[in-house]
Formats: structure tokens, C-alpha cells, sequence
């Protein structure tokens, strides 16, 4: 026998709606063919572990990849990645990305006409250490403009890309801040129409760790999905 | 029980993250063993209209069927010169390739065979959620009686997971996100 024990499935409170025509990109780009049950075999709950070792320490501080200092509110984002069970997912890769603060990406097909900052790029990456805990160093990226409907602006917010041990854990997200006021208007951040999945998106402002004179400290925990009891029964 | 932080699209911005410097688009290198392949295709929307804003990530097995992981435990070896792991965008077209070695054989649940195939996972714009599915090359024996393959009723879905044979190996395989030739995904 080969039967692995597999990772839980995502429940639907936790997940994106499906399809969400709010959200105008969506409609044309998602599958109408019914989603087919995948058991996991040894190709799931395997994925890439290593290769992480070229992540450099300064990838964490996004305040220092140029020649000065970029503008805005300098903050720390910190916190743990989980699975499911509360064990810290360890030695694993969290890739960052974001808007400035006047809420301009970098890339060149972003075109809101708010100032780039040559001192800021907006990407980070890290490594989780053995209690699964990531920090970064960034500045409070902006809202921005994005036409989605008439006056839609996106909160602010930080991307967020992790990997487990497993492929199947992999987690694209995207970190808020606590209490914005375009939380009530955003259709990506309500196409998880579960209130209590939502706050889960949402960091918490943390005293603790806020650096006097120097930087406001926001905490977020990312929970990945946890293995299954027991691997499943053939039938 | 801690519940899982929900998923959110990867959004139009990612390239100069996650793609631009950290692009995997050869899994293989120079010494990789193994018969090398190339897998190149298109990414299309639900009116046929390429998809430029889309990353695509693959894992796969080595030339031997081993995954470079602590939990295969198979008696084989472990190819110091295959990643196994690769990401690539598709370009203003909607194209994209990427090369490795024809993957080995690996166990499937019970006392199956699964034929050699890559696993695949789709970002884009759009995407609230990556899609899941999986690569099959043409021509393999195993594909007939490979349980996920065999899985499938519908021969159209079946034949979506498998990439053509364009001989000098390369293979071309199509995302269709949606419509007649849509791509079966995996809840998975």
C-alpha cells in the first residue's frame, strides 16, 4: 500500500466565492466544468522544500533596497504561518508585494497617475524560521483606483504568496488593515462572503512589537491547510 | 482546530514579484538526467481570448519517478541536478513554455500506477482562487490505465489533461480556462 496521508479540503467558508461576477475580471476566467475530487497521491502532498537558501536577509526590509529612504509610514509586518493543527510551517518561502504610498505599483501596466517612489520597488521575500515566524520591514502601501465598477478603489493591502511542505498548501493572499474604511465596497475582499474568513485577512495592529520613535507594528498569521486524521480508506 | 487564512487573486501586479527575477522556466538544467521536454502552450478566457496576465507553477517528479521531498520514501535516487519545481508567465499572447525532463512513473493511491504526468496550479487576475490540474504526455503507455485519467468519464475532459506529441519532444498543451474545450481542474 502507497496511500498517503493527504491534506484537508479547503471548506467553502474559508475560500472565495465561485464564480463572483462583482468582480469584473472573474466571470470569463473561471471554470463552469464541475471541479473534479483529486485524492492525494505522493505528487500532492509533495512539493518544493528546498531551494529557498538564495533568499537574502535584506529581501526583508523593503525600506532598504535603494539609495534612500522611500516615503511614507514605515511599518513592521510580522507574524507566524501555520497549518491547520497550530504547527508553525518551518524554513518555508513567504514572497511579498504591494503599492507605494501614494498607492502606485511599480509595474509598468499600472498606470494611476500617482507619483512612483524611486526608492521603493515594493517586493520582499523571506524564510520562515523554526517557529514559523516571517518579519518584514515596509512602508503602509496606499489605496488605489481600479475601475472595477464606477469609483472603485482597492484597500490598502499587502499580497501575500507562501508555500508549505506541500504543493497542495500553497496560498496566494492578500493582507488588510485593520478598521479601512473601503472594506464594505471591495468586491475582492467580499468575494469571501464568510465574515469570520474575512477577518482572517485582516492584521492586527500590535503595540508590542511597535518600535518607539521608528515604526507602527502590524501582526498577521497565515493558517495553511492541515493533514488529515488518518489517511482515507480505499473503497 | 486553527481555520485556513482564505485565498485572494494574485492580481494584474505580480511580475515584478514573483515572475521577472523569479522566474523557474528550465526544472532541468544542464544535468538533469533524463529525457528532456519542452511543454509550451496557450492560456485562453471563456471568449477564446489569450490570457497575459497569468502565472503558472509546476512540480513534478524526477527521470526516475522521485520526488525531491522527505516524504518519498521510494528507493530511488534523488537528482541533485533537477529542481522539480518551475513558474512561468504567459506573455502579451497569452503563450507560455517551460522545460524539464519527461518525469518517471509514481504510486497512486493503493497498489496503482500513475502514468508520468506534472502538476500544475494557475494564478491570474480574475482567479480568486489558483486552479489545479495536471499534465499528460501523449504517447505514454500508462496514460490507459492511470487512475486520475481513468477517473475521467467525459473522453473530452480526459484528453484536456493530455499534451500533444509534436515529436522532438516537444508537446504543446493548452489552459482553457472555460468553455467547449475548457481544461478539467481539480478540487484538490
Amino acid at each position: 500500500m502507497s496511500d498517503v496521508n493527504g491534506y484537508r479540503i479547503v471548506t467553502p467558508d474559508s475560500a472565495p466565492a465561485h464564480p463572483f461576477p462583482d468582480y469584473r475580471s472573474n466571470p470569463l476566467r473561471v471554470p463552469k466544468r464541475p471541479l473534479m475530487i483529486l485524492p492525494h497521491t505522493l505528487t500532492e502532498v509533495t512539493g518544493p522544500v528546498y531551494g529557498h537558501e538564495n533568499v537574502r536577509p535584506e529581501e526583508t526590509d523593503l525600506t532598504r533596497q535603494h539609495g534612500g529612504e522611500p516615503l511614507g509610514e514605515r511599518i513592521v509586518v510580522h507574524g507566524r504561518v501555520l497549518d491547520e493543527d497550530g504547527r508553525p510551517v518551518r524554513g518555508s518561502l513567504v514572497e511579498i508585494w504591494q503599492a507605494n504610498a501614494a498607492g502606485r505599483y511599480i509595474h509598468q501596466r499600472d498606470q494611476h497617475p500617482a507619483p512612483i517612489d524611486p526608492n521603493f520597488t515594493g517586493a520582499g521575500r523571506a524564510v520562515t524560521d523554526d517557529d514559523g515566524y516571517y518579519r518584514f520591514v515596509t512602508i503602509k502601501p496606499g489605496a488605489y483606483p481600479w475601475r472595477n465598477h464606477h469609483n472603485a478603489w482597492r484597500p490598502a493591502h499587502i499580497h501575500f504568496s507562501m508555500f508549505g511542505p506541500s504543493f497542495m498548501q500553497r496560498l496566494v493572499t492578500q493582507m488588510y488593515f485593520p478598521g479601512d474604511p473601503l472594506f464594505p465596497f471591495d468586491p475582492i475582499f467580499n468575494s469571501v462572503t464568510d465574515e469570520k474568513a474575512r477577518n482572517r485577512m485582516i492584521s492586527t495592529f500590535d503595540l508590542d512589537a511597535t518600535q518607539p520613535e521608528w515604526a507602527l507594528a502590524f501582526k498577521f498569521d497565515i493558517v495553511l491547510r492541515g493533514r488529515e486524521a488518518t489517511p482515507m480508506e480505499e473503497h | 482546530m486553527s481555520k485556513t487564512t482564505p485565498s485572494q487573486t494574485v492580481g494584474p501586479f505580480f511580475h515584478f514579484a514573483l515572475t521577472d527575477t523569479h522566474e523557474i522556466d528550465d526544472l532541468a538544467g544542464t544535468e538533469a538526467l533524463g529525457e528532456r521536454i519542452v511543454i509550451e502552450g496557450h492560456v485562453l478566457d471563456g471568449d477564446g481570448e489569450p490570457v497575459p496576465d497569468c502565472m503558472i507553477e509546476v512540480w513534478q517528479a524526477n527521470a526516475e519517478g522521485k520526488y525531491d521531498h522527505p516524504e518519498d520514501r521510494q528507493d530511488k535516487a534523488i537528482d541533485l541536478g533537477f529542481r522539480g519545481f518551475g513558474r512561468v508567465a504567459t506573455d502579451p499572447e497569452g503563450r507560455f513554455h517551460f522545460r524539464t525532463v519527461k518525469p518517471g512513473s509514481v504510486p497512486g493511491r493503493g497498489n496503482t500506477l500513475q502514468a508520468p504526468h506534472i502538476s500544475v496550479q494557475v494564478y491570474a487576475r480574475g482567479l480568486l482562487k489558483q486552479l489545479f490540474t495536471r499534465i499528460y504526455l501523449e504517447g505514454e503507455p500508462l496514460n490507459d490505465t492511470d487512475p486520475v485519467l481513468t477517473a475521467i468519464d467525459e473522453a473530452a475532459a480526459r484528453m484536456s489533461l493530455i499534451a500533444k506529441n509534436r515529436g522532438d519532444g516537444h508537446y504543446h498543451w493548452d489552459i482553457v480556462l472555460q468553455g467547449a474545450n475548457e481544461t478539467q481542474f481539480f478540487e484538490a
